[in-house]
């Protein structure tokens, strides 16, 4: 100790004397330069100039503290009246109120360590569980009827997901379960709250939905009793929980992770102009196919039309008559041949006739005598004395009388 | 107008409307099938749009009574 009294003699210290020596104490003991301390916040202060004031205390002691406005600016949760946190900062004395403070740098919850160590396991014990399996996560309808909601009833992230239900799928319908999303009793009102709408068959799916916050403000959602009741639960769950960055152990355990609220309902819903797209291409489909089948179908029927000209019944009629036609030519041709053959018999026959009639031998000199009766005499007994009788020369007839009877010779 | 599609599924109604068209680009049907496809096409169809246009959001939310009451939005 190199100081001492500037009166030795009288052996006493002036009071900045004292307080200088007592600050070098401080001073030059490293571990005070960078302390932790864990204590309740009591007495704050926020001065105009932005610097914060106030006390730590715990049961038995207190703790002055100051924190510049610098540094108060880089806090991201509010210091308030009975915050159990833990500041670090350099431990001094404030010469001017002969009180040794200490000058805080940066402010964490208490228990934040332990926060975070809570956090790595439960993950790593669910996850070994298979409660993160990607096997047990359920696919989310097409087509939701109607979206369960479990959230807080008055706050942003509920209405950022009406706003994006409206404007993309407003077919559907809501069901909403409040409940308080942070603090001590979030955890057992977002269970019940679940457990209420995964009961019900009306709803085809469920947004979980927060958001965003500190990791003690979305603590809730990384509670073990909030993660079983997710996995637990019958409908599929969109969690859409804090911001992009934040993971919470629902998310991992949630059928789909949505990085925010917004996000999730766009997720639960399909698009309802891409829908109205498709639907018109339906329709268009159906008018090209019947528009087809038609075309198809009259393509055929004139094929069929041309065939059927070539061997249908009008055909065989046509070539029937035809056939007919030449029936009958050959019908004619017959007949004149055969009339031609006829006539010519005819003329050898009346020749041929000619030839052994009569009028030959009349012409000879023979003649036909005949009775009055006009039976032909052929023997003298019909030749008595005194008949008359009719002779037939070539050119005529005369009569005569028998003159005597005549004699056989 | 459409009374008997009433109360059906959009989503039933637009499988429906797809199975109906992939039959008929198949195109192996009678006259007669191909147009009561055709016309049960026409009205699924319009069905699924009048739900499409006529949808507005319905909120309801369970209150502390344990009741659903519609909220508006």
């Amino acid at each position: 100790m190199a100081y001492s009294p500037s009166r030795p003699t009288e052996n006493s210290w002036t009071v900045s004397e004292l307080t200088r020596y007592i600050q070098e104490l401080f001073n030059i003991d490293y571990r005070l330069q960078d302390v932790r301390v864990e204590g309740e916040v009591s007495n704050f202060t926020r001065a105009r100039s932005g610097h914060l004031y106030f006390t730590m205390k715990d049961a038995a002691a207190q703790l002055r503290c100051v924190m510049w406005r610098s540094a108060a600016e880089r806090l991201f949760l509010e210091l308030g009246e009975g915050d159990a946190i833990i500041a670090r900062g350099r431990v001094s004395v404030y010469e001017k109120q002969g009180a040794y403070q200490l000058y805080v740098e940066q402010v964490t919850p208490a228990g934040r360590g332990n926060l975070a160590l809570a956090f790595e396991e439960l993950k790593r014990r669910l996850e070994q569980e298979g409660l993160f399996a990607s096997e047990a996560k359920k696919d989310i309808p097409r087509f939701p009827r109607k979206i369960g909601i479990v959230t807080s009833s008055d706050a942003a992230a509920l209405r950022d997901i009406l706003n994006v239900l409206k404007r993309r799928c407003p077919l559907v319908s809501v069901l909403i379960a409040p409940t308080l999303v942070q603090g001590s009793e979030a955890p057992a009102q977002i269970v019940r709250a679940l457990r209420w709408i995964d009961g019900r068959d009306d709803i085809d799916v469920i947004i979980m939905a927060r958001g965003g916050g500190s990791i003690e403000d979305l603590w809730a959602f990384n509670t073990e009793e909030v993660a079983r009741a997710v996995f637990e639960a019958t409908h599929p769950i969109i969690c859409g929980v804090g911001h992009e960055t934040d993971f919470t152990i629902a998310d991992f355990v949630a059928d789909v992770r949505a990085p925010t609220p917004s996000a999730a309902a766009e997720v639960s819903v399909p698009d309802g102009t891409e829908l109205r797209a498709y639907l018109s291409g339906l329709q268009e489909q159906l008018l090209v196919c019947i528009d087809r089948w038609i075309t198809d179908r009259y393509g055929r029927v004139e094929a069929l039309e041309r065939n059927l000209r070539h061997l249908g019944p009008l055909m065989r009629i046509n070539n029937s008559a035809q056939h007919v036609d030449t029936l009958l030519n050959r019908l004619d041709n017959a007949m004149s041949r055969r009339l031609e053959r006829l006539h010519g018999r005819l003329d050898l026959a009346q020749t041929r006739l000619a030839t052994v009639g009569p009028q030959a031998t009349l012409r000879r000199g023979y003649a036909i005598v005949r009775k009055k009766d006009g039976s032909i005499v052929r023997h003298v007994a019909q030749a008595g004395a005194g008949k008359l009788l009719s002779v037939r020369v070539s050119d005529g007839e005369f009569v005569v009388t028998v003159v005597a009877d005549g004699h056989m010779s | 107008m459409n009374s008997e599609l009433d109360g059906m599924r959009f989503e039933d109604a637009l499988a429906e409307l797809e199975q109906i068209v992939a039959r008929l680009e198949t195109g192996d049907l009678t006259l007669e099938e191909s147009l009561d496809l055709f016309e049960r096409g026409q009205l699924l169809s319009d069905y699924c749009n009048g739900q499409l246009n006529s949808a507005t959001l319905r909120v309801e939310q369970l209150t502390e009574h344990g009741e659903i009451v519609e909220i508006e939005t």
